[in-house]
């Protein structure tokens, strides 16, 4: 097994967070952890960084010297001006000051921060600071970085910004693993994982994962099947097992579709075990 | 609207703890505690017809020690390490007596009294003769600085990194939890010593208040004090989540120091019912200290019950405390999670 974890369970009381799930975060891709809240992604991530100890299952991942990891809630030093946080951390990565420095220059400028380096993290955008956040946890050049939703709350250039230096680092032979909400991140990734939960719900990489899904959905203006219908736009979406005698307007389905159909199947038909396609 | 907030209030323990125990404490210290008179001072009673002076002497001046062979030396050095406030040294005419000006309270009381005497005796107030407040106010406030700067500047201090998120992110960091500790804490230690520093030699400058006694005993005194302190900051850091609730929290280690540490009201006139809450606060002894160095010259043998109980406050919150940080930096196993779960 590569960096990932198996048959991880986590409980927090009466609560099963982590129900028995897999995952590997191969280098070289972006993989993506999507979920709504309370799925249990964030607590899969820190599993996989250490700060969570599983009731069983298995975690392998590099050490803590050679994990870049960005919280959810923060992972920048408000009172200090970018090019301090990117000192103080690579400092306690050890690294010199001299490559430190060299790093910071190299990450500021990739990230398009080399102006902003004398301004207090606090003063920049969500944007900015999600990507001094990235350059943060990138300092020390990690084998694996795990990133828990780097662009909730972030405006949408800054997310194409920030995919294009995930997609570099990737490409650098590093493992990406993000958690998100954004099912159009998922679709992005080499390898998505759907969670609902605290269990797989769908996983695969994304092409494989839409065409894997059974049935048909369909447009409608009055849902037939209000237990597999769902609003879309200004009509509503119908999945059927097979296509009904009078369909009309089949729709090319996407990540959201097929991970809206897992989600009614699984509640009308509630799989005994796993739940995972 | 009423309804609705009503509703967060009693959701918010820290905020009822505060609307509930804040006006009863305040109502028993102002009630039994706000009194400056002193009904008991402890005296000794000195020279050769000290058993004599005993026998006349009022109630109000409790006899600590009698000693027919003690002089104007020893009298002194009872006050110096703060055996009695006032010591009667008999054999002449007048009569001596020695009154510790740096217990403030008792010594007007003392003062007062013996005017009452006139030519009989000749009375002197030592380490602070003109019964200056601000003498025995300054080395008091100095604890209260550093208790304000250790328990609550360093909770929060500590929770903002929690509050902010990168706590979790120093937890992933290749360095011991104890460095993160150690590195938390020692600006604010500094800090602390820094200010300790500054307060004490610009009250000393501003109001002419002497340092008789050993530097480095004071020093020693304050060190084991920040540690307490500090411990206080830690703990409170690790049952807050906010800013808000630290401060809060802070609230109720501070006030209640404030009030009942002896530096605004005597502990001699604090009742034995609120007083005992007096001795389980670091400010009384660190008073004790500050105090009796500064402006007695006491001695480090003299203090070594408010030294013991200091260094055994300090040994226990401060460990206590950085042991229940740690656990924040550790990772949540099975078992903390079970627990946090119950």
């Amino acid at each position: 097994m590569t960096v990932g974890v198996e048959d991880v369970t986590v409980r927090y009381g009466e609560v099963t967070a982590l129900d028995c799930v897999s995952l590997v975060a191969e280098s070289g891709q972006v993989s993506a952890i999507v979920g709504g809240d309370g799925a249990g992604k964030s607590t899969l991530l820190k599993t996989l960084v250490g700060r969570v100890t599983p009731d069983s299952g298995r975690v392998v991942a590099p050490g803590a010297d050679r994990i870049g990891y960005q919280p959810a809630r923060g992972g920048s030093w408000p009172d200090l001006t970018v090019a301090e946080n990117m000192a103080f951390v690579a400092g306690m990565y050890g690294l010199s000051e001299a490559g430190a420095a060299r790093r910071t220059d190299a990450l500021l400028e990739r990230a398009g921060l080399a102006q902003a380096r004398d301004r207090l993290s606090s003063q920049l955008s969500g944007g900015m600071r999600t990507k001094l956040e990235f350059c943060l946890a990138m300092v020390h050049e990690p084998e694996l970085l795990v990133l828990d939703e780097p662009s909730t709350g972030v405006d949408p250039v800054s997310r194409v910004e920030l995919w294009r230096l995930l997609s570099e680092t990737a490409a650098s032979g590093t493992a990406v693993l993000m958690a998100t909400t954004y099912m159009e991140e998922g679709e992005r990734s080499s390898y998505v994982t759907v969670l609902e939960k605290g269990r797989i719900l769908l996983e695969g990489p994304p092409a494989e994962v839409v065409a894997a899904s059974p049935g048909v959905v369909f447009t409608t203006e009055k849902p037939t099947r209000p237990e597999f219908s769902w609003r879309h736009a200004d009509g509503f979406r119908e999945w059927w097992p097979v296509p009904p005698p009078d369909a009309n307007h089949p729709v090319d389905v996407d990540l959201e579709d097929v991970t809206i159909v897992a989600v009614l199947r699984g509640e009308a038909e509630p799989a005994p075990q796993g739940g995972s396609q | 609207m009423v309804i609705k907030e009503f509703r967060e209030l009693s959701r918010d323990r820290r905020t009822v703890a505060m609307i509930v125990a804040l006006p009863i404490l305040l109502l028993v210290v102002f009630g039994y505690a706000a009194n400056f008179s002193v009904d008991s001072i402890s005296t000794a009673v000195l020279g050769p017809q000290a058993q004599q002076v005993e026998s006349q002497i009022p109630d109000t001046f409790t006899i600590v020690q009698t000693d027919p062979d003690g002089d104007e030396e020893t009298a002194t050095d009872l006050l110096v390490r703060d055996v009695a406030d006032v010591a009667i040294v008999t054999g002449a005419q007048p009569i001596a007596v020695y009154i510790d000006g740096s217990a403030l309270f008792t010594a007007q009381a003392a003062v007062s009294a013996f005017n009452r005497l006139g030519d009989q005796v000749d009375v002197e107030v030592l380490f602070n003769p003109d019964l200056e407040t601000s003498w025995v106010m300054v080395p008091a406030i100095i604890g209260l600085i550093l208790t304000f700067i250790g328990t609550l500047v360093t909770a929060i201090g500590l929770v903002k990194e929690r509050e902010r998120g990168t706590l979790e992110q120093l937890a992933v960091m290749p360095i011991k939890p104890s460095t993160v500790i150690l590195g938390k804490i020692t600006p604010y230690f500094i800090l602390a010593s820094f200010d300790m520093l500054v307060v004490t030699l610009l009250g000393m400058w501003l109001f002419d208040i002497p340092f008789n006694g050993n530097p480095a005993v004071f020093a020693l005194g304050a060190a084991i004090f920040l540690f307490v302190v500090l411990g206080l900051g830690v703990f409170i850091s690790t049952i807050s989540t906010t800013v808000g609730q630290a401060i809060q929290t802070a609230f109720f280690f501070v006030l209640p120091q404030i009030l009942l540490s002896g530096m605004i009201f005597p502990l001699e006139a604090i009742p034995w019912g609120v007083r005992w809450i007096s001795y389980l606060l670091p400010l009384t002894y660190f008073t004790e200290i500050s105090q009796g160095v500064m402006l007695r010259g006491a001695p480090l043998d003299s203090l070594w019950l408010p030294f013991l109980v200091l260094t055994v406050m300090a040994v226990v919150v401060f460990a206590g405390a950085v042991l229940r940080f740690r656990r924040s930096l550790a990772p949540a196993t099975p078992h903390a999670r079970q627990k946090a779960a119950a």
